[in-house]
Formats: C-alpha cells, sequence, structure tokens
C-alpha cells in the first residue's frame, strides 16, 4: 500500500516537512513538535533512502509534479549529482534534530517550541527543494520559503540576545536584494525563451548561441543573486552576524546546510546552462569567481583570528571554507568540480560539528561563549570538548580527519590546472586556521583555571559524536564521498567538453 | 612473536603507559614507574628489530589504504630502526631521571607532564618505523601537538608565549612547505613510500628538485635550520627532562631523521648528486652551524648555550644529508645516535645541577665542579664526545662527516667543521672550567636528588664505551647507504 506513497517520494521528502510544518505550529506542548519532527525526518530519511535504491537502477528520475509534461509544468530531478547530496542533507537534519531539543530548551521560551519547529520543518522543505528542483522560477520560490524561515528563526534568537533581531533584518534586506536581482535574471531568460524549465531551457538557449546582451544581463543578475544567498565573498556580510546570534541548533543547521545547497544550485546553473556560452562563463569563473574565492580565503581567515566571539569566529572560517569550494568550481576541469563536492560534503559535517559544540557550551556557560569563557571547559566537559578538538583538527586539515581528504583533492585539482600561487594561498591559509583553532584549544585545556569534570548531557553529546566519528570515518574511508564527487562531476562536465 | 605484531607491540606500549600513568594517577610511584616499564619494553623490541633488520628481516603491517597509493602503514627502514633504539633506550633513563627531576623540583601537574611524555615518544617510535611519508607526516604532528603541553607545562606568561611560538613555527611551516611537497611527490610519481634508492628518479623533473629540497628542509621546521630555528631556544623553558630527551634526542632527531629518510629512501642519493640539488643546503647548513655556534658562546643560561648548540650539531645531519655521498651519509646517519648520547647527557646534568643547586647560569657555577664532582664528570664525558675528542663515541661522526665533505671536494666544509670543534671546546668545556677553577663565598645549600646523578654519568660513560662498538651500528648504517 505504501508503494502509491512511494512512487511520489521526490515530491514527498519536500511536502512532507512543508505540510507537517504547518500542523506543528499549533501544539502548545514542550515535547510533541520534537517528537512530531523527529518522526517525520525518520520517514524523510526513509523516502532518500528509497530515492537512491531507484537512482541507482534507473540513473534519472524526473518527477513531473500533477502530470504537466515539462517544459510547462514544474519538475524536479533526481540524478547522480543531487542524490548524495540529499542522503547527506536527509542524515544531517535527523541528527541535528535530535541535538535540537535540549538547546531550543535552553534558548527559548518553551511555549514557542511549536513554532520554532514549525519553522524548522519548512526551512527544511524548503532547503531540500533547492537540491532537487528543475525549474529556475520554482528554485526562486524555495529560496524565499528558506530564507523566511531562516530568518524567523535566527530572530528567535532574540530571547538571549538582542541582537539576533538586528542580524535577521540585515538578513531580511540583503537577502531580499540577493532574491531579487536572481528574479530579475529569471525574467530575463523567460523573456528571452519563454521557458523555466531548466532542461527546456538549454535547448531554447541554443538559438542565441552568438550571445545576446539580454542573455548575458539575465546571467549575471542570477549569479550574483545566488552568490548573495549563498555568502560568496564580498557578499558575505550578512553571515556572520546571522549565524552568530542564531539560536545554536539554528546556526548548526544554517551553517551546516543552507549555503552548500545554494552552492550546489549555483554550480548546476554554471555548469548545466550557462556552459553553452563558454566565453562568458570563463569570463565569469576566471575574472569574478576565481579571485574573489582567494579574496574569501585569506580574508575570511584573517578576520577569524581577531574574533573573540566563537560562533562569530566559525562563521568567519565559514566564509573562508565557501572560498575553497568556489575556488575548485571555477577551475572548469573534472578535478576541480570534484573536489568542490568533496568540500561541500566535508565541510558540511566539520562545521556542523563544530557549531554543535559550540552550542552547546554556550547553553553551559549561559551566555554568549567568547574565548575567555571557554577557560579549562576541556576539564570541565571533557565528552564534547574532544568532539570540538577532532572536528577542529579536520578544519585544519590533518590527515585522519575528512578535512584532510578535501586538501588532498583542491590540491591535486589546483596542480593540474597549473595554479600554484593559489597552492600557496591554500597552503598558508591552512596554517593561518591553526593560529584561531589553537586559540580556543589553548583556552580549554592550557589556562590557569582548573575544573572538575562534569555531567554532560548524552541527549547532546551523542549527535556530536556522531558527526565527529563520521568525520574520523570519511577521513579514513573517504572512498563513498570521492566516488560520488566523481560521479557528480562526470554529470557537470561532460557537457562543458562536448 | 610474528614481525608486524611486534612493531604494534612497540608503537602501542607507550600508549599503554599513559593510559596506566592517568589511571594510577593517585599513586606517585606507581604513575611513575610506568615510564620505565615502557622504556624497557620498547627498548627490548627496538633492540630486536635492530638485530632483525641486521639480518635481513622484513618489518610491515598495512593497516588500510588512505587514497590512491598511500596506504596507513608501518615499515621498519635501517635508519628507522636506529632512532628507535636511540629514542626507546634513552627515555628508561629518562624516565628515572624525570622521577627525580620533577620531585626535586616539586613541579606541578606531574601527572599530565608524564601522560604527554610518553605520548611524545609513542610518536616519535611510529616516525621511526613509518612505512611512507604521509604515515610520517601524521606522527609529525602528534609529535609536535603532544609536545606543546610539556613546552607550556609551568603555565605562566613566559611559557604560554613560548608554547605557542614554538607550536606556530613547528606547525606552520609543516603545513605550508611540508604537506605541499608531499603532495607534489606525490601527484608526480603516485606513491610515497620509502623505497631503497628513492622514488622521484626520471619521475621528478630534475630542474625543480631544489626547490622541492627547500619545501622539505623548512617544512621539516624540528630539523631546526636557521631560520626555522627560534623554537628551540623557546621550548627550553620547559622542565629539563623534555628539553634533555625530547629537544635533544626525540623532537629534533625526528626533524632530522625525517628530513634523512626523505633524501635517501624519496628523493634518493644517486638522483641528488647527479642533480648536484642540494649543494645550496650545504652552504646555508654551515652558517647554521658556525651561526648558532657563535651566538651559543654568547648566552650565559646554560641550557639557552645548549639548545644552541644543539641547532649547530643538527646543522652537522643535514649537511650530511645535503652532500649526500655514502660516507656524509654514514656520518650524518651515526651523528643522530652519537649527538643524542651526548646531549642527553649535558641536558641531563644542566638540569641536575638546576635542581641541586638552582643554578641556571654559567657564570654562577664557581667552585660547583668540586661540590658536584659527579654530575661535572658526566658533563664533561659528553662535552667531550660532542667535541668530537677520541675516544669518544663522537668523534666518528665527525669523521664520517669530514671525509664526506672531502669526498664530495667541499674542502672549506672539511674546514668550517674544524673551526666548528674549536668553538665546542670554547663554550662546552666553559662552565666546566668555571665550575674548577674559580672560587666562590656564597654559600649554596644543596639539595639530594640523587636520581638526577645517575642517568647522565650512565649516558656519559656510554659516549665513552661505544667508542669501541662503534661497528655495531655502523654496520646496519652502511646496510642502506649503497651509492
Amino acid at each position: 500500500m505504501f508503494d502509491i506513497f512511494l512512487d511520489d517520494a521526490p515530491a514527498l521528502v519536500v511536502v512532507l516537512p512543508l505540510l507537517i510544518s504547518a500542523i506543528i505550529a499549533f501544539m502548545p506542548s514542550k515535547i510533541w513538535p520534537w517528537i512530531v519532527s523527529i518522526i517525520t525526518l525518520l520517514l524523510h530519511l526513509f523516502l532518500s533512502l528509497h530515492l537512491l535504491k531507484e537512482i541507482s537502477v534507473s540513473g534519472l528520475i524526473i518527477y513531473e509534479f500533477g502530470n504537466w509534461e515539462p517544459p510547462w509544468g514544474i519538475s524536479f530531478k533526481i540524478d547522480g549529482v543531487n542524490i548524495g547530496l540529499q542522503l547527506l542533507f536527509s542524515i544531517f537534519v535527523l541528527v541535528s534534530t535530535f541535538y535540537s531539543r535540549k538547546i531550543f530548551l535552553n534558548e527559548i521560551d518553551y511555549r514557542d517550541s511549536g513554532k520554532a519547529y514549525s519553522l524548522w520543518l519548512l526551512a527544511v522543505g524548503s532547503l531540500n527543494g533547492i537540491i532537487l528542483t528543475n525549474d529556475i522560477f520554482n528554485l526562486f520560490v524555495f529560496l524565499e520559503i528558506s530564507a523566511l524561515a531562516s530568518i524567523s528563526l535566527i530572530a528567535l534568537g532574540a530571547g538571549q540576545n538582542r541582537n539576533a533581531l538586528l542580524a535577521a533584518f540585515n538578513y531580511l534586506i540583503i537577502g531580499a536584494i540577493g532574491a531579487t536581482f536572481y528574479v530579475i535574471g529569471v525574467g530575463f531568460a523567460y523573456a528571452m525563451t519563454g521557458t523555466l524549465n531548466m532542461n527546456d531551457l538549454v535547448i531554447q538557449l541554443a538559438q542565441y548561441s552568438d550571445g545576446q546582451l539580454a542573455i548575458f544581463a539575465g546571467m549575471s543578475f542570477m549569479l550574483i543573486g545566488l552568490m548573495v544567498k549563498a555568502a560568496i565573498f564580498p557578499v558575505h556580510i550578512w553571515l556572520p552576524p546571522a549565524y552568530s546570534y542564531a539560536p545554536s541548533a539554528v546556526s548548526t543547521l544554517l551553517a551546516a546546510l543552507a549555503t552548500k545547497t545554494i552552492l550546489y544550485f549555483f554550480v548546476r546553473l554554471l555548469y548545466e546552462i550557462f556552459i553553452i556560452y563558454p566565453s562568458y562563463l570563463s569570463l565569469f569563473l576566471d575574472f569574478v569567481l576565481y579571485p574573489l574565492s582567494l579574496l574569501a580565503i585569506f580574508i575570511g581567515t584573517v578576520i577569524a583570528i581577531y574574533q573573540d566571539d566563537i560562533k562569530k569566529l566559525l562563521a568567519f572560517s565559514s566564509i573562508a571554507q565557501i572560498g575553497y569550494i568556489t575556488l575548485a568550481f571555477s577551475l572548469k576541469d573534472h578535478s576541480g568540480v570534484a573536489s568542490g563536492f568533496v568540500h561541500i560534503f566535508n565541510h558540511a559535517l566539520i562545521k556542523g560539528g563544530l557549531f554543535m559544540a559550540v552550542g552547546y557550551f554556550a547553553i553551559l556557560y549561559k551566555d554568549r561563549v567568547t574565548l575567555n569563557s571557554l577557560k579549562g571547559f576541556g576539564y570541565k566537559y571533557p565528552i564534547t570538548s574532544f568532539a570540538l578538538l577532532i572536528c577542529g583538527l579536520s578544519l585544519i586539515g590533518l590527515p585522519l580527519t575528512n578535512g584532510f581528504i578535501s586538501k588532498l583533492y583542491l590540491f591535486q585539482a589546483l596542480y593540474t590546472n597549473q595554479m600554484y600561487f593559489s597552492i600557496a594561498l591554500v597552503a598558508v591559509s591552512s596554517a593561518l586556521a591553526v593560529v584561531y583553532f589553537w586559540k580556543i584549544v589553548e583556552q580549554m585545556w592550557f589556562s590557569e583555571v582548573k575544573f572538575k569534570s562534569e555531567k554532560e548531557d548524552a541527549y547532546i553529546y551523542l549527535p556530536i559524536w556522531i558527526v565527529t566519528i563520521s568525520i574520523i570515518v570519511f577521513g579514513i574511508y573517504s572512498t563513498p564521498i570521492i566516488e560520488f564527487s566523481n560521479l557528480s562531476a562526470d554529470y557537470l562536465i561532460s557537457g562543458y567538453q562536448n | 612473536m610474528s614481525n608486524s605484531f611486534l612493531i604494534i607491540l612497540g608503537i602501542i606500549t607507550p600508549l599503554f603507559a599513559a593510559l596506566f600513568s592517568y589511571v594510577c594517577r593517585y599513586n606517585n610511584n606507581l604513575r611513575d614507574s610506568f615510564g620505565i616499564i615502557g622504556g624497557l619494553i620498547t627498548f627490548v623490541i627496538s633492540l630486536k628489530i635492530f638485530h632483525g633488520i641486521q639480518n635481513n628481516e622484513v618489518y610491515q603491517i598495512t593497516f588500510f589504504t588512505l587514497f590512491d597509493g598511500v596506504d596507513f602503514a608501518f615499515k621498519v627502514s635501517a635508519l628507522g630502526s636506529i632512532f628507535s633504539l636511540v629514542a626507546s633506550s634513552l627515555w628508561i633513563l629518562a624516565s628515572i631521571y624525570t622521577i627525580g627531576y620533577m620531585r626535586g623540583a616539586g613541579e606541578k601537574n606531574q601527572t599530565r607532564f608524564v601522560i604527554f611524555y610518553s605520548i611524545a615518544i609513542h610518536a616519535a617510535l611510529a616516525i621511526a618505523w613509518s612505512g611512507n611519508l604521509l604515515v610520517l607526516f601524521i606522527f609529525y604532528e602528534i609529535l609536535t601537538f603532544s609536545t606543546f603541553p610539556l613546552v607550556g607545562h609551568k603555565q605562566n606568561a613566559e611559557s604560554q608565549s613560548a608554547g605557542r611560538l614554538y607550536l606556530s613555527i613547528l606547525v606552520g611551516t609543516s603545513l605550508i612547505f611540508f604537506l605541499p611537497a608531499i603532495f607534489w611527490i606525490w601527484l608526480k610519481t603516485g606513491t610515497l613510500d620509502f623505497q631503497d634508492g628513492g622514488i622521484l628518479m626520471n619521475k621528478f623533473p630534475a630542474e625543480y628538485l631544489s626547490f622541492l629540497i627547500a619545501m622539505l628542509v623548512f617544512g621539516i621546521g624540528k630539523a631546526a635550520i636557521m631560520p626555522i630555528h627560534r623554537w628551540l631556544p623557546a621550548a627550553m623553558v620547559a622542565p629539563t627532562p623534555v628539553s634533555a630527551l625530547l629537544h635533544a634526542v626525540a623532537v629534533v632527531k625526528a626533524g632530522v631523521f625525517s628530513f634523512l629518510v626523505v633524501v635517501v629512501y624519496i628523493v634518493g642519493p644517486d638522483f641528488l648528486l647527479q642533480t648536484k640539488s642540494s649543494d645550496w643546503l650545504v652552504w646555508l647548513a654551515c652558517f647554521t652551524i658556525m651561526a648558532s655556534s657563535i651566538i651559543a658562546i654568547t648566552k650565559d643560561d646554560l641550557k639557552a648555550r645548549l639548545a644552541y648548540s644543539t641547532i649547530s650539531q643538527l646543522s652537522y645531519i643535514i649537511l650530511g644529508a645535503a652532500l649526500a655521498s655514502s660516507l656524509a651519509l654514514k656520518g650524518a646517519s651515526f651523528h643522530i645516535i652519537t649527538h643524542a648520547l651526548g646531549k642527553i647527557t649535558l641536558f641531563f646534568c644542566a638540569g641536575a645541577i638546576y635542581v641541586t643547586a638552582h643554578i641556571k647560569k654559567v657564570s654562577d657555577l664557581k667552585g660547583m665542579g668540586y661540590k658536584l664532582p659527579l654530575i661535572f664528570f658526566a658533563y664533561t664525558l659528553g662535552a667531550l664526545s660532542i667535541i668530537g675528542v677520541p675516544p669518544f663515541i663522537g668523534s666518528w661522526s665527525k669523521f664520517y662527516l669530514i671525509m664526506g665533505s672531502i669526498e664530495r671536494e667541499f674542502i672549506i666544509v672539511a674546514i668550517i667543521l674544524g673551526i666548528s670543534s674549536l668553538l665546542n671546546i670554547y663554550y662546552l668545556l666553559q662552565p666546566v672550567v668555571i665550575g674548577f677553577t674559580q672560587n666562590s663565598k656564597k654559600e649554596i645549600k644543596l639539595i639530594k636528588a640523587p636520581l638526577t646523578v645517575w642517568p647522565p654519568l650512565i649516558t656519559g660513560l656510554g659516549c665513552l664505551v661505544f667508542f669501541f662498538y662503534a661497528n655495531y651500528f655502523l654496520n646496519n648504517i652502511s646496510g642502506v647507504i649503497v651509492n
């Protein structure tokens, strides 16, 4: 009897969280919203696994909403590229929801937990839509839903610190500008081609193969809009305050997944559609994305060194890490795109783990976590601290962690493209990452303050350790991530070479 | 016992020593005994492996594949068998010495100290037996991180800033130069395994080899070649057992050992000799030898003086590796043993003097020779060995290095080595001269710490005795380096 539902699995992974979110909003209780969310996300994971099974058989699923054939109807596309992302998304969301309960109970009024989980599921559903959609206007819709949900979630942090409101407002304004840019670009594309479906768009755009100013203008609008949303330097300014003032559980979800899904669509746009204008594409990649990535890596790292607030420090480190990903994507060849996907995966785990650990510290400390407040935490809360240490070592990129695998493949890609300057810059900035990370470690273990160890909450450290262990496992057994990334690069790059 | 099991046991024993020390943290005697027991076990294993290597036995174990062509594997090379023998044998003595020193000096946090001490030895042994360059790199980093708590042990402002300098230089250089160099080698050859004769020949462009050598020698910051030497004097704020075993033996020797291994098993001496890509390094090493000797003369603090002496002695080994002729490599490898024995003796003595008389400065040593005759006797033995006077073991390695430089027709280098020996005489023997000639009127209260006296005597006498058994070690070395 489930077969009826399973046929609609591609739609359900998005619709289910959206639907349930509407129901949860009216639940007044303390615990039920969480239980319902967990059940929903378990179902979500089950559906994702089902999709994986389907994909391994058929290789490609085009899901047509309401049986309206594309290019008229909206369609979802699932292929070798996004199924991996879908799985990561599903699993990580489940883990972070598990983690979120105690965190939310501490950080927001328990009467708000219904609203919080409603927004949470709204964000999950819409971010998932970004991964699956095959329609450029539908993407805009998901972008807006996810932005509004995230902004409201960030604003929930106002109970802890009033700056959260300002951060949410910043995000609202800047995000809206980004979305407007994107939708103007979509307007141009629609005016020229009369289609919104991505596969059809490629076909329709082919008739303007000599290039048209309107097309280029539209493309630029779309790319810049997405750059704002993905927090690519220098349009990243909304991100650090948003991540650092949001409730800890929210920062975890956003840092690990929000920018990653948009980056995925960004690279899809580049290599699936804009590929038909190679000269425009290489202009954009070589003279916009590439230099901006280098700046992001360097400036993000340097600013992170000077941060006192740990969540802000992590947020600026995210700017640099996004720079690594876009640097890889700007390389225009198989190895580059593959290494970008490797880092999307690995960085989602690393940053998720770090934000989880720091979020727990914020609750234990009952205030914002600054460098000073971490004094002696290594002895006081050894279990969480040790997880933080491993995630941090992975962020630096030491061997036996998945951060090293990312770095290895990034170096390889840069080397095959003979970008020696970038290699030097990446090496230097990974060494600088030691500086800001070690400041944390020094406070935690090597300050004068000493504590006896205290009891830690298993509901919180278990999810943290699940992420931490996966960091080590994927550092040692990296084959699944590498294979998936190579496969994704195959899909995307094949268009470029033809 | 199978060969691969020996490797695992040898690498794991120090970790267990650390674990048991933690478990027995409330019983001081029991806690500190695990260092000695661990030392004995690893020493027996290292000795067995050392003999096995002489009989052409193979010691290797592969755990899993990290990425294409690179496994997480251990394989004992002839050079590695020497390094592990040195580190494990001296660990026994250093553990005994640590008990005397830490209790005599009344240091705090002794449990943490003992634990990280054992972990550092674990990393050093794993470096010695690593099967490829990446495994070596992993444990190189573990060694750095595990010695950080030891350097910053006192937790005051001075040791904290020293610890930061230590960490930022060592980790920074390794991430900026060493790791990219490893990636480079991997991209060119597809492997990182250590093989006799090297893996780069015909695969690596000869014109870039000098650049790769530069990345390696500056990336392996533990080798302390100038200008990447500042961390070593800074690390001297650590308690003396750390300076003795780690900053005269395990850590710095891990640095020069890594570089030697790269030259012998990755680049290959033949390739180096063909391309002459390391000739520039010969001059940098000579500069480091002279410059740090001169700085050592100006230092009044005994440990700082010994630190600069160490920098100068490490460059002997770099020099030998850079010359890359068979005699020079023989001398360089042998210098790992001879300098370890000599320098640990000197540091033991410096620490013993500090514990018993609370003297740190050379100029305060007036008349101390009559009060602490045994310590000064041991110190003299160690100093003579490092200077290279026969019949002390240090004379062998110096002899081979000078022969090696003549073999490569670097006559000036031979002369510089001679001058450096003269400088050694001045700055190493000056404390002895002051100790026995000038009389101090100050009354100094002496604290008895017999456990700090016997280890330096043993290592000092070792410098003398092993002179006659040099062939025992040299057999192993000459087996490896076939030009």
